[in-house]
């Protein structure tokens, strides 16, 4: 392979090279330091004068005196079987001192997006014993569902409730978590392992580090080394994989750091024009294939900078997203976990995996229900610390009850306590019983009848 | 073919000089501007959008990882044309008009490049039925034949851009779309297939104004902010909050003849939903599948942004050849917002000087040149046909002070804003009553005349009031309590709470709600004015709110939406709400 010694410029994570053959477009490259340590990097624009070279690493010891490799190959990711339960660096090598992944494949990282003509419609239910995600926000197989967090919030903590508990009742099929880190502490990459170790989780999970510490622009490439991963145990072995991404917030502002070294025009708060498309590139690789087995299910984090939701980051994300599960500060601040807000959270395919046959056929009223009276006693908070508790209504009074018994009973739950949908659904009705009959609107009569504590045939002899 | 012939013979192989993602840059190349072009050894597909001295700039439809300078460019000579003829029916298209069936065929479950696929089927047979006879005088976009497509009669015309001519000999029978149907006597010969250039608008007649409302289905909508047959409305919400349900709903229920549904840069699973929902779904009007009547472009978020941005003219380029067949027709765009994103990425790898927010300065321009290809028209045929243009708007934050926004609204005449607040409270649909309008209210009120009730606008304009007036309450009601009011105005409070859940909240999930028309629609909204015309009338006579609110009837009223022949049921809701009155008043 040819090497150039022709850099001409350094800036950023960008190199400059002159004076080359061709080279294609999004090649991998290879840059060699004087002590024969190689940096890899990636064709961002070429044409016969200049290549200007991504790295992915830090540019520290890049000189005009390195050599460049061009390898005429894009960037491919060696997947085997044989990744579960291992841990590698967020560019994909191994880390924790076991041998190489013996290549079963070799991947694209881009990865093709998946033809919405051969796109399966997801359908099945994930139970995460989770009640503000079951009951109200449910989570389905293929979905992509990110947890919008704030700094300091218990985000990880949910995240890895939900990945020991989720699981489709009923079904045995095999399933694998892929969990990529992206420019998170080591103390929190050491509680995610802890946790993995402490439940077997690890066995049936693939780990990508890319810690605080690690180059930033590392970060651009973790993500889709990890998708890669979860695509190929899923389309090609048949397997059920659950991605979990964190932080998304570290993998945007490494794409502006390099936005900025191409001094590019920033879009909004200077996060490059094309992070909606760069961000779909990566969300829109969940989802499951008609007639094929497996499925990618993505829980991406991201902590939302300054708790505000219209950031461009969690903005752009929701906007791709199949709906967002919010961690709340206010809650938190009570001592509630998981302190999930239901109001601005949202699981857009909750009605394909939900309802009779699935989970049970008064779901979907039991949860609009919850959520009308949640978000009326919500409000009605505001006005009593105006105008008193005594000036309500006995409806608003028993409304405002409402919400405090929707935060202490269907909110809060333990660490390690998982929900079934029947539980969960309980405890709904339970609350829902708390409000005068004629006021649940939103619930048919006969289910009323059906499912309501006082009024369910059985009922009056207690 | 019709398609503007400007080939040069000489240089219409080039050398690609360089490649920076979607945007690559060729030499020794002769092109006009949005001439095809095919780059690279893998032929991949491209449109000229640039020129500058030497350099021929591309956008290029496809990934263009792996190719080199030094791979050749070839020049078609033609413009970015869709292919239009029978078989455009139930079909899903990529952003260039790639049938996705195709495609999964070609080359498996996900999209590689370099696979070329024709829009229309080249082998398959139609069965031609002539409406024109020898020695007919014929003008452009003249109807020549018929053929049934689906349940929708695929009406076979002369190309728009074709002199008129004399026809000597018409065909009858089965032939695929690349056969002639037809000679003319000076030699021309015409096929059922015509291809059409995307980024011009087909010519018509006359453009129109629009005077019959685009029946929905969705009470807000029809009730309260419509959109006429060939007008244009902009649905703009922060995400989340149900511009694609809307869109959906629309594609799925509105009473136009033919949909064509764009997913513009949006999710690969909605456009699944629709692949899977569509084909189960009835036509309330004539009881036959959704998909017969419609055509899907699907270029998710995903897939190649050059692609994405030539979207749009696609699908406004296929309906405005079904409006020429006399047909209406929807067409949703969801979202114009990652549109304008894709040219934005463009412009900025040109290294335009950017307008606002870097959105290109021809953003505006764009906009309405788009809008503008909707209308109700008399086409050149003489049948009578519309394309109304729906656009989905996906504001940064939700903020809808930015330039796509606020460039839309300048042109479209309805807005419908959705409200993140209302969704977060799951009031759907969410869109916000005080913000939204429609400016085809006053040029509609005939058809509501005559077709739906003398008294409907009557209705209308009360029910928008009570709206108006409880927003005015509410700020009194947040500082001081409800009970603080004067009588009548609680009775205000409580008849503007029935009209919000009971009229403006829609199930869209629901079997029955899904779809309300205009004479149900009419019916609940009479049921509220009676009960508020009886509360008003008690309150007067000494009845206490309180009181009011008691009515049982009341809370029966809301089970109508969910019931399909409801009419009985909301007889005797209306005939307790009477005797209910009674009871109190003379108690009073
Ligand atoms: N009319 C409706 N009836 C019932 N539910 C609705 C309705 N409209 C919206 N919703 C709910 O709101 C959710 C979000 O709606 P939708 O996907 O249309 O949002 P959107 O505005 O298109 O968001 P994005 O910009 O992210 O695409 C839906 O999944 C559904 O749960
Ligand atoms: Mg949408």
């Amino acid at each position: 392979m040819k090497e150039y010694r022709t850099i001409s410029k350094i800036a950023g994570p960008l190199v400059f090279v002159e004076k080359t053959e061709p080279v294609a477009y999004g090649e991998l490259v290879n840059i060699v330091l004087y002590d024969g340590t190689i940096k890899r990097g990636q064709v961002l624009d070429t044409s016969d004068e200049l290549v200007v070279v991504q790295i992915f690493e830090t540019t520290t010891g890049i000189g005009r005196d390195s050599g460049v490799r061009f390898t005429g190959e894009t960037i491919k990711m060696p997947v085997g079987k044989d990744m579960l339960g291992r841990i590698l660096s967020g560019g994909g090598k191994p880390i924790d001192g076991g041998p190489e992944i013996i290549p079963e494949k070799r991947l694209d990282i881009t990865g093709a997006a998946i033809n919405p003509y051969a796109r399966g419609m997801p359908a099945d239910f994930i139970q995460t014993g989770i009640s503000t995600i079951d009951g109200t926000n449910t989570l389905v197989r293929g979905q992509k569902l990110p947890i919008f967090s704030g700094a300091g919030l218990p985000h990880n903590n949910v995240a890895l409730q939900i990945a020991r508990q989720a699981k489709v009742p009923g079904s045995t099929e095999s399933f694998a978590v892929v969990f990529a880190a992206m420019g998170i502490t080591k103390e929190e990459a050491n509680y995610f392992m802890a946790d993995f170790e402490r439940t077997g989780a690890l066995e049936h999970a693939v780990v990508f580090l890319n810690l605080a510490d690690d180059p930033a622009v590392e970060r651009i490439i973790t993500p889709r080394l990890a998708l890669t991963t979860a695509e190929y145990l899923a389309f090609e072995l048949g397997m059920h994989v659950l991605v979990i991404l964190t932080d998304m917030t570290n993998y945007c502002e490494a794409l502006r750091q390099i936005g900025a070294a191409r001094e590019e025009v920033p879009g909004r708060r200077g996060y490059p024009g094309y992070m909606y498309t760069d961000l779909a590139c990566i969300y829109e690789r969940a989802g499951m294939i008609k007639g094929q087995k497996g499925s990618v299910t993505q829980i991406p984090i991201l902590t939302m900078p300054g708790d505000d939701i219209t950031h461009p980051i969690p903005d752009l994300t929701g906007y791709i997203t199949e709906g967002q599960i919010v961690v709340n500060r206010d809650l938190h601040r009570k001592g509630i976990y998981p302190p999930i807000n239901v109001l601005p959270s949202l699981s857009r395919l909750m009605n394909l995996g939900i309802g009779p046959g699935k989970t049970r056929e008064d779901h979907k009223k039991v949860s609009d229900q919850m959520y009308a009276g949640y978000a009326e006693g919500n409000d009605l908070r505001g006005l009593v610390a105006i105008v008193g508790k005594d000036a309500l209504s006995e409806r608003d009074r028993l409304l405002l009850e409402f919400a405090d018994l929707f935060e202490n009973r269907f909110v809060r739950q333990g660490y390690d306590e998982d929900r079934t949908i029947e539980d969960t659904l309980t405890i709904g009705w339970e609350l829902l019983s708390t409000l005068p009959v004629e006021q649940l609107t939103r619930i048919d009569r006969d289910l009323i009848n059906k499912y309501h504590p006082k009024l369910k045939s059985g009922a009056k002899k207690e | 073919m019709e398609v503007k012939g400007k080939q040069s013979q000489e240089k219409k192989q080039g050398v690609l000089k360089r490649i920076a993602g979607p945007v690559v840059t060729a030499v020794n190349l002769d092109a006009h501007m949005y001439d095809v072009v095919k780059v690279g050894k893998e032929e991949l597909m491209g449109e000229v959008i640039k020129i500058e001295g030497a350099n021929v700039i591309i956008q290029v439809y496809e990934d263009t990882s792996g190719i080199r300078p030094g791979e050749p460019v070839s020049n078609t000579g033609l413009s970015l044309a869709v292919e239009l003829g029978p078989g455009l029916l139930t079909s899903i298209y990529d952003g260039i008009q790639r049938p996705l069936s195709v495609l999964v065929d070609k080359m498996g479950n996900f999209i590689e490049r370099g696979v070329s696929a024709p829009g229309l089927s080249h082998e398959k047979k139609w069965t031609f039925k002539p409406v024109v006879k020898t020695g007919q005088k014929i003008e452009p976009g003249a109807i020549l034949g018929e053929v049934q497509e689906t349940n929708i009669v695929h009406k076979v015309m002369l190309p728009p851009n074709a002199k008129p001519g004399t026809v000597k000999t018409i065909k009858s029978g089965d032939f695929t779309v690349d056969e002639i149907i037809c000679v003319l006597e000076d030699g021309r010969e015409y096929p059922m297939i015509q291809r059409w250039p995307v980024r011009v608008p087909r010519p018509v007649k006359e453009k129109l104004n629009p005077t019959i409302p685009l029946i929905t289905g969705q009470r807000i909508l029809d009730g309260l902010f419509p959109i006429a047959k060939g007008g244009t409305a902009a649905i703009p919400g922060p995400f989340g909050s149900g511009k694609t349900v809307t869109q959906q709903q629309l594609a799925k229920w509105s009473d136009a003849e033919i949909v064509v549904y764009i997913g513009c840069g949006e999710r690969g699973n909605e456009m699944t939903e629709v692949l899977t929902e569509f084909p189960h779904l009835e036509d309330p009007k004539s009881g036959k599948p959704l998909m017969e009547r419609t055509v899907l472009i699907a270029n998710t978020s995903n897939m190649p942004v050059a692609a994405r941005e030539a979207s749009v003219y696609t699908g406004i380029t296929i309906a405005e050849y079904f409006r020429d067949m006399g047909y209406d027709v929807s067409l949703m765009a969801d979202s114009t917002s990652r549109w304008a994103e894709a040219m934005r990425e463009i412009s900025s790898r040109l290294e335009e000087m950017p307008g606002e927010e870097g959105y290109p300065a021809y953003l505006a321009a764009r906009l309405s040149e788009f809008y503008e290809r909707a209308g109700l028209v008399t086409a050149l045929n003489g049948a009578g046909g519309s394309v109304s243009v729906i656009g989905a708007v996906s504001p940064p934050g939700g903020d809808f002070s930015e330039p796509v926004t606020q460039n839309t609204l300048r042109i479209v005449k309805v807005f419908w804003a959705l409200d993140a607040k209302l969704s977060q409270r799951r009031h759907f649909p969410a869109i916000n009553w005080l913000n939204s309008y429609s400016l085809y209210l006053e040029t509609l009120q005939d058809y509501y005349d005559k077709e739906v009730s003398p008294e409907w606008n009557k209705i209308r304009s009360w029910a928008m009031e009570v709206l108006q007036k409880e927003a005015e309450l509410q700020e009194i009601v947040q500082l001081v309590g409800s009970d603080a009011l004067p009588e009548s105005e609680q009775v205000t409070i409580e008849v503007a709470r029935m009209i919000r859940e009971i009229f403006l909240q829609q199930n869209a999930y629901d079997a029955v709600d899904t779809f309300c028309d205009m004479t149900k629609q009419y019916d609940m909204m009479k049921s509220i004015k009676l009960f508020a015309d009886l509360a008003y009338a008690a309150q007067l006579a000494g009845v206490s709110p309180a009181q009011i609110n008691t009515v049982q009837s009341k809370n029966e009223l809301p089970q109508i939406k969910f019931i399909k022949d409801y009419k009985p049921e909301l007889a005797k809701i209306e005939k307790q709400m009477d005797t209910e009155f009674n009871t109190l008043r003379s108690a009073a």
